[in-house]
């Protein structure tokens, strides 16, 4: 991390009115998990990096994370465990990076999932937003690249978008910290339950799917009263992923 | 838990899966993307002019075009090296002085005041400590220049255009055009570049990458590559000429790698193998200008100091035995001497000798070492005075003297030519090689992609050695 950007940043009112504090990679005594998913290439890996002062490597290409990083940060009195997940274009997952991603969202159980978006791309991006807002309902859009969005002369309503949506929208350009604050403000809010989120669910789904769905997910909650995406497991079910029906199976899910 | 609930569940979802029909994965894609239309209708609104997007096709139309894309590329590349091999020799020259001719007296000096036992003194000073320091003053400087701009260049965007250039010649070969990107990668090092072949979703095209991904030159490769081609290869040609012959010849070896990595992926996806070639969306990413001195500092930490860290580590121990196989003696000779004479005769088929393949034998751990390794078992060989005398790894003052020495040896342009092809056709490093048995979990195909190359390498050195000896 550039030190010298840091140290002007932390001796901001905003940015250290309750004090942020990097903690590398000392995950010791957590109070919240935090998952950073997107889509490839939309920043994820410089927003972990603004967060946990780590250095985790970011390059302008589809695909550099394949692992998942792991670093923490203290933020008010309270302790937050970063998950930095390879991008993925959807959950449907085939490859082993997607997997990864997958697997912590949807068995890893984050307190707060961030999902990161190219605000140049927003339309292809929701794609993955919409999947995951059928698995968790604790969830912020983070609208990344704003720079680049403004120099294409895209403006984005992101108040309309946050209503739409039903989660809080914070615009960044993570690259030039800008919104960094915000955004650790708004994970701090979503996880101690102060911002209730009440997330958008694929609409435009044909008749005839929409009634097996919710025949198959009024069966699984009769069967997992507190599990909280029903509906998405049903999805998965129908369309026949043995992972899914493993982990039903092994109670990995509830 | 009681699973006939369960089953009860699993059972109903077959059930309903005949009922809605087959189509239903598009059907529920389309429903997201129908979604996902509506919201962005309601709060993006995009002014009519794109600059910015023109720009980007418009340099996108030039760099993957039919015409220009290949010889940019090499263009490209031929710049980093010159500015790596031209940039590095000023500050290379400059650390041999401070760690070899000053610290190194000045230690042997402090040990034998101490009263340091003469093998102690040797076995720390002139093994361990002299490997260190031949590393880091030979490494440290082409790493601190090729690293940073490697990395610009792929905060530029530049590397997925060259997956998207390359892409129709993996198809051909029945490889998956994302192995470009994991080639690109071993370029620095091959154990990260196997790491980065998580990106392929299919098994029989991730294993070719891993496989042939050491024919990518690495990091700890470039270095033999380009002293070797600038003693050599530069003194065949007109002083004047002799810089670009170099960097001509280095490239000539990355490409014939590159030659090497698509013939062993096409043989191997039409035997071991086979299978259909997946397709898969490769995203273009907007070009956006590095944060230069950010992307200086962070390459710096986190490739060329973990890398040098790791070489060091590797080269501690190696030292050290290279110190103690030429120190021990077994009846009158050292131990080097008799590998070095037993693999001799071998060596001269292949076009090389027995102290490069002893070398080779004692590198294994990291590629790096290689060089010195030779230097020092050459002068214990031919017993010419220069550097410090027997098992003492160093760093000579000039190129040309290494190259004295070398033709001391008994090396031949065919010795240089033959090293070169050997030091991109042999078996990846230790830590490459541990690499691919975790990401492979199998002994099988991390053996394969052991010996593959090694098996290749003899065979091409022994062509171009007998072929060579016909000819000239």
């Amino acid at each position: 991390m550039d030190d010298k950007v840091n140290s002007v940043c932390e001796g901001c009112s905003q940015y250290s009115a309750k004090g942020l504090k990097k903690l590398g990679v000392n995950t010791d005594n957590i109070d919240f998990v935090v998952a950073l998913a997107g889509n490839p290439n939309t920043g994820k890996s410089t927003v972990f990096n603004a967060l946990t002062g780590l250095r985790q490597h970011t390059g302008n290409w589809p695909g550099k994370t394949v692992t998942r990083a792991e670093g923490a940060f203290e933020y008010g009195t309270q302790k937050y465990k970063l998950v930095d997940l390879p991008g993925t274009y959807s959950l449907l997952s085939t490859s082993q990076d997607e997997e990864i991603a997958r697997n912590f969202i949807l068995f890893g159980k984050p307190d707060v999932t961030v999902i990161m978006a190219d605000a140049c791309r927003l339309e292809r991006n929701l794609n993955l937003v919409l999947q995951i807002l059928e698995i968790t309902d604790k969830a912020i859009l983070c609208l990344n690249l704003m720079d680049e969005a403004k120099r294409n002369n895209i403006s984005i309503d992101e108040r309309t978008l946050a209503r739409d949506l039903g989660i809080p929208v914070v615009p960044t350009s993570a690259r030039f910290n800008e919104g960094i604050p915000e955004l650790i403000k708004t994970i701090s809010e979503v996880a101690n339950g102060n911002i209730i989120c009440k997330p958008h669910r694929i609409k435009n789904v044909p008749e005839n799917i929409n009634k097996a769905v919710k025949k198959l997910s009024v069966e699984i909650e009769k069967q997992f009263p507190t599990i909280p995406n029903s509906r998405w497991i049903a999805f998965r079910l129908l369309e026949g992923d043995t992972h899914i029906i493993d982990a039903l199976k092994t109670g990995e899910l509830v | 838990m009681n699973n006939k609930p369960i089953d009860n569940i699993i059972e109903l979802s077959n059930d309903l899966r005949w009922q809605i029909g087959d189509e239903f994965h598009d059907n529920l894609a389309e429903g997201i993307y129908a979604d996902a239309a509506e919201i962005v209708k309601g709060s993006v609104h995009t002014a009519q002019q794109q600059k910015q997007f023109r720009l980007d096709a418009k340099i996108d139309k030039i760099i993957t075009s039919r015409t220009f894309g290949f010889p940019l590329m090499f263009l490209i590349l031929a710049v980093v090296l010159w500015l790596t091999i031209i940039g590095a020799n000023y500050p290379s020259s400059m650390l041999a002085n401070l760690l070899l001719d000053t610290l190194h007296p000045a230690l042997k000096s402090f040990a034998s005041g101490i009263g340091m036992p003469w093998w102690l003194d040797g076995f720390l000073i002139d093994g361990v400590y002299l490997a260190l320091a031949w590393v880091i003053a030979v490494m440290l400087p082409p790493m601190a220049i090729f690293f940073p701009l490697f990395t610009l260049l792929e905060d530029f965007g530049y590397l997925p255009r060259v997956a998207f250039n390359l892409d129709y010649l993996f198809k051909k070969t029945g490889a998956h055009g994302k192995q470009a990107l994991t080639m690109s990668m071993g370029f620095g090092c091959n154990a990260a570049g196997v790491v980065a072949t998580r990106i392929i979703d299919s098994p029989r095209e991730r294993l070719i990458a891993i496989i042939t991904n050491n024919f990518s030159l690495c990091n700890g490769r470039w270095p033999t590559q380009i002293l070797i081609a600038t003693i050599f290869i530069g003194a065949v040609v007109p002083k004047s000429l002799s810089g670009i012959a170099s960097v001509g010849a280095v490239i000539g070896i990355a490409i014939l790698g590159i030659f090497f990595m698509f013939m062993s992926s096409w043989a191997l996806s039409k035997t071991v193998l086979k299978g259909e070639v997946s397709t898969f969306n490769l995203e273009l990413p907007p070009y956006r200008p590095p944060r230069f001195w950010k992307t200086i500092y962070t390459s710096l930490i986190d490739r060329t100091l973990i890398v040098l860290w790791r070489a060091m580590v590797f080269a501690a121990p190696a030292g050290a035995i290279i110190w103690l196989i030429s120190n021990i003696n077994i009846a009158d000779q050292s131990i080097a001497y008799w590998m070095i004479n037993s693999l001799d005769s071998f060596g001269f088929l292949l076009g090389l000798n027995g102290v490069i393949l002893v070398a080779y034998i004692v590198a294994i751990p990291a590629n790096e070492i290689v060089i010195p390794t030779i230097l020092m078992l050459t002068v214990l060989v031919t017993g010419i005075a220069g550097g410090e005398g027997t098992g003492v790894m160093f760093e000579l003052e000039s190129v040309n003297e290494t190259g004295d020495i070398l033709r001391a040896g008994g090396w031949t342009l065919l010795t240089a030519v033959n090293l070169m092809l050997f030091s991109l056709l042999h078996n990846p490093c230790s830590t490459t090689i541990y690499t691919i048995y975790k990401e492979t979990k199998s002994v099988k195909w991390t053996t394969v992609a052991t010996l593959l190359p090694v098996i290749m390498g003899l065979i091409v050195t022994f062509l171009v050695a007998q072929i060579w000896r016909l000819v000239f």
